[in-house]
């Protein structure tokens, strides 16, 4: 590796067609994927996804079955993990609990004859703000210092790539929200190449800048935040990221512009340039959020998609905006989610209302949802409320 | 620290620390095997001098018991045959016994005020207890025979006892302490919630939990005294058992009826330990089917 | 296992506060006994090492705080006294040696493997279970001059036509060190046993090879267990007496403090004597031991 290469931005890493084999199950398979250098890259996926398993196969922890790693374009495949310029932050922080934390901080830097390893670890623990602590050792630190101390203890070595392992996950949801926040500062600041597993959705949304779904060893769909959550690609990341209102159902009428998709007689219709397919039998869906709750049958507009008669079964509150289910004859239930713009709740329990979404807010999917014809609502709670993935 | 120092601190570390990989290693190399080759090894190592004692056990020996003369099943078919060694056992397991019942019901009672209650003096207790196993055999047997001597006591299989009784006793108190603390008091918590009167908690909840540890300090107490020859020297008088028999046999020559007794009880130990193990393996394996079928 | 925990670090946790009538009913019976057996025998130990010779009945004794009997046995014995920790140290640091690897395979490298984990553990016990002296005597045998390790050892060279192990040193501590690798290797084991491979992980993430993470990571997490298998194997082999007499592996060049106790209190009948280097014995171990556990910063041994 030419030194300096990566002084400014890190380096990017490229997984080719990478896979791990485990005795009795495939955790990673056929997985390739390119992360540019100095990008903060987030895996999301559901415990047993192999997020955790490609992290320790990029810092190399676990040795693939087959495949490359390439770091800055060398391949370190077969390089032992303290050959790589790869620093891991631990899902359990793993800070070495008879040495001070100072002495955490300068490790790598001593292993790797650094010239004033302490006064560089001083500089880290700095931009964490935990120099005052230097010489307690972790167990005496809360979980967020332990956290951050170990962010330093891998920051410090100026790693081309930093690999992050769910290392928020053990942190109350405050706390979580406020280091998220910190991380991404401290990235933009020093400017390396985060990769960083989650399951928390929201976590990778708000930090990443490219978000990879991952399901069953696989990529399922790769992008931007907002690219990702505005157009899911499969019935997987639809529910996974975020909620959704699915629908299946045989496309019935196909323009230059947009597909229909019957669904027990009510027509959808959905962009083309939204829907990955356009014939046959397919699940079509709506954000909760792109839904309005109407009392009274609107007049049909072009553009609008109207779903109704309905009744509203579940109200609740949660402050910015109030999520009704509505029970929709032969269609299930659907979820709205309404900002609070007036006092109360727009609809009461049981009144019976419409929801209508604009055409282009709609999107079809790869993949048919099992449940056909009917509803699909999951959030990534039900999905991980298991703790982090298995690595056996 | 401002974004722009922190910049500037990453160039110069980067700069600095570039790492120069080295090659890759072979996969399959020695050091895989290296530890597990020197594991198996050190355990034969460890076994030698076991299944030699063993493999003499059925040599036609005449009257020493030193060089290979062939293979014969008569020491194990008449094991007595041999004037003192059946006695000597006799003696040892009349000792063991004795000795691991007392030490184990003292030695329980102890820890269990050990950890489940505070007073003054924990500490000097405590010291008391770790001292006997801080002690040298030889200072604890020579103790106690300045004392019966000097109390007039005569040497014999009381004396045995007393002094296997007291080794054993601090062994039993770290085991079963051991035990107490892994418990959880909740559920002494729980049985009392349930309206369990402290004996009845005690008898059905604590004490069933604390059996398996309790087991364990008596057959290391048991093993511990069926093998102890230094400070039984010491205090044994005129009466002989199984280690001292072995001793004072040394000189002329162990008979092979000895070995026939060391092997037989090694093998009954070894069986007891596997079994347990295997036991408490299949449970665990039942464990985790039974948590993951949940 | 039962022996495993009496070397493990064990779990402090804050007692409750209960009637103390109760407490006091548990520990009596075996405070009592431990003061009746322990601390009575070591006062009647010290009394004894300041007694003289009867003027009147010849082979008894009468109190008196005769304090010479110490300078005696230290200018009688000194060679015995210094031979006696030289080799148990010597013991104490190729048990460790041994047991280390082994330990260490079976605690961290065979936990993938349950049954093999413990049927290992299973066999590094093994050796409790059969009488010390005969295991002894067996190494007597096979390392005597008729057996095949001394004519291998001939024929290559290594000893010469005169040469004998048994007898010698070299023998003696061959005997302490295999008769306490077990001591040694089972706190080793509990310790490693515990160790929790992410620290591993982190350390060889941060740089360090295999040899840097076990220097830096892997002993210092496995200390109390080093700690406790040390002063298990040390303390034993420093009073031991069977590896070192005659009978045994040991022979007129090789004798430790323990035969020197030995002889004194059960075949010259010398009990001050006796008493007094039980007395020494002791005290050198306990300024050892508090010296060495203080150093290597693990109090809670207890």
């Amino acid at each position: 590796m030419v030194a300096g290469s990566f002084a400014e931005a890190g380096a990017d890493l490229e997984l080719v067609g990478l896979h791990k084999r485990f005795p009795g199950f495939t955790a990673i398979d056929d997985l390739s994927l390119t992360v540019p250098a100095g990008s903060f890259f987030a895996l999301l996926g559901p415990s047993g996804c192999g997020k955790t398993t490609t992290l320790r196969l990029v810092a190399g922890l676990e040795e693939p079955t087959s495949g490359q790693v390439l770091i800055g374009g060398k391949d370190v495949t077969g390089m032992k993990p303290f050959q790589r310029p790869v620093n891991t932050v631990f899902q359990s922080y793993a800070l070495f609990p008879h040495m001070t934390v100072i002495e955490n901080v300068a490790f790598g830097l001593r292993r790797r004859k650094v010239g004033d390893p302490v006064g560089k670890a001083h500089e880290a623990l700095r931009l964490v703000e935990l120099d005052h602590l230097a010489a307690r050792k972790p167990l005496q630190l809360s979980g967020g210092q332990q956290q951050r101390v170990a962010l330093a203890r891998a920051v410090v070595n100026r790693p081309a790539l930093l690999l992050l392992d769910e290392p928020l996950g053990a942190l109350d949801l405050k706390l979580r929200r406020q280091m998220q926040l910190e991380l991404k500062t401290i990235q933009t600041e020093v400017g390396l190449t985060f990769v960083h597993v989650t399951h928390d959705q929201e976590e990778a949304m708000t930090m990443a800048d490219t978000v990879a779904v991952m399901n069953k060893g696989a990529i399922e769909q790769m992008g931007a935040p907002e690219e990702l959550y505005e157009l899911p690609k499969t019935v997987f990341v639809a529910n996974f990221l975020g909620q959704s209102n699915l629908f299946t159902g045989p496309v019935v009428e196909s323009t230059a512009d947009t597909i229909a998709v019957d669904i027990a007689g009510t027509r959808i219709v959905v962009p083309n340039s939204r829907a990955q397919v356009h014939t046959g039998t397919v699940t079509v869906g709506v954000r909760p959020e792109k839904l309005s709750l109407l009392m009274e049958n609107p007049v049909a507009v072009a553009g609008q998609n109207v779903i109704g008669p309905g009744r509203v079964i579940d109200v609740s509150f949660s402050g910015v905006s109030t999520q009704y289910i509505v029970e929709v004859p032969r269609l299930g239930s659907m979820v709205c989610f309404a900002q609070n713009m007036v006092f109360g709740p727009v609809a009461n329990l049981g009144a019976q209302v419409w929801l209508s979404w604009m055409v282009d807010h709609g999107f079809g999917l790869a993949d048919v949802a099992e449940q056909a014809g009917a509803k699909q609502i999951g959030t990534a709670e039900d999905l991980t409320a298991l703790d982090s993935e298995a690595v056996v | 620290m401002s974004a722009q120092e922190a910049l500037a601190l990453g160039r110069t570390v980067a700069t600095e620390n570039t790492l120069a990989p080295k090659p890759p290693r072979a996969r399959f190399g020695l050091g895989r095997w290296l530890l597990p080759t020197y594991s198996v090894l050190a355990l034969v190592f460890l076994l030698i001098p076991i299944v030699y004692t063993i493999a003499f056990s059925f040599n036609q020996s005449v009257k020493s018991n030193i060089s290979w003369r062939g293979f014969t099943f008569n020491n194990w078919l008449n094991v007595c045959d041999q004037p003192g060694v059946c006695t000597a056992f006799g003696n040892s397991m009349l000792i063991g016994v004795v000795a691991t019942v007392v030490a184990t019901v003292l030695g329980t009672m102890i820890a269990i005020a050990l950890v489940r209650y505070r007073f003054r003096l924990r500490g000097a207790i405590s010291l008391l207890i770790f001292l006997p196993m801080a002690t040298p055999e030889v200072v604890m047997g020579a103790g106690l025979a300045a004392q019966f001597l000097s109390a007039g006591v005569p040497k014999g299989i009381g004396t045995i006892i007393a002094a296997h009784t007291l080794f054993c006793l601090s062994f039993v108190v770290v085991t079963v302490k051991a035990r107490i603390a892994s418990l959880d008091p909740a559920l002494e918590e729980a049985g009392r919630d349930l309206y369990g009167s402290p004996a009845q908690v005690f008898w059905r909840i604590t004490f069933p939990l604390l059996l398996p540890g309790i087991l364990a300090a008596a057959l290391l107490s048991f093993s511990l005294s069926f093998d102890d020859f230094i400070i039984t020297y010491f205090n044994s008088g005129s009466v002989q058992t199984f280690p001292t028999y072995i001793y004072t046999a040394a000189t002329r020559g162990i008979p092979a009826q000895a070995n026939v007794i060391a092997s037989a009880v090694f093998l009954l130990a070894i069986a007891i330990v596997v079994t347990t193990q295997i036991a408490s393996e299949s449970r665990r394996k039942r464990l985790a089917r039974a948590t993951e079928a949940v | 296992m039962a022996i495993a925990a009496l070397a493990g670090p064990t779990v402090t946790q804050e007692a409750p506060r209960k009637k103390s009538r109760i407490a006091l009913v548990l520990l009596l019976p075996g405070i009592f006994y431990l003061v009746l057996f322990f601390i009575v025998p070591f006062i009647s130990l010290v009394i004894t090492s300041l007694q003289v010779p009867s003027e009147t009945n010849f082979g008894q004794f009468d109190t008196a705080f005769n304090w010479q009997t110490y300078v005696d046995v230290v200018g009688q014995y000194s060679t015995q006294i210094l031979r006696s920790f030289f080799f148990a140290l010597l013991a104490t640091v190729f048990a460790l040696l041994f047991s280390y690897p082994l330990a260490y395979f079976i605690g961290v490298k065979a936990r993938r493997w349950p049954l093999l984990q413990g049927l290992m553990l299973v066999l590094v016990i093994a050796p409790f279970f059969i009488s010390f002296l005969l295991r002894t005597l067996a190494w007597k045998q096979i390392l005597s001059d008729e057996g095949f390790v001394v004519s291998a050892l001939k024929a290559l060279s290594v000893l010469g036509p005169q040469d004998h192990i048994t007898g010698t040193p070299v023998a003696v501590v061959f005997g302490l060190t295999y008769n306490f690798i077990p001591f040694m290797c089972l706190p080793l084991y509990t310790t490693l046993e515990r160790l929790d491979v992410r620290y591993l992980e982190a350390s060889n993430d941060l740089y360090a090879g295999p040899f840097a993470t076990f220097r830096k990571v892997t002993i210092p997490l496995s200390l109390p267990g080093i700690v406790s298998g040390t002063l298990l194997t040390f303390i034993p082999a420093a009073g031991d007496y069977v590896n070192a007499s005659s009978e045994f592996l040991g022979g007129s060049s090789s004798t430790m403090m323990g035969n020197v106790i030995q002889s004194n209190f059960l075949v010259q009948l010398n009990y001050p004597a006796a008493a007094a280097l039980s007395i020494i014995l002791m005290a050198i171990i306990l300024v050892i031991v508090s010296a060495y556990v203080r150093r290597s910063g693990t109090d809670d041994l207890l």
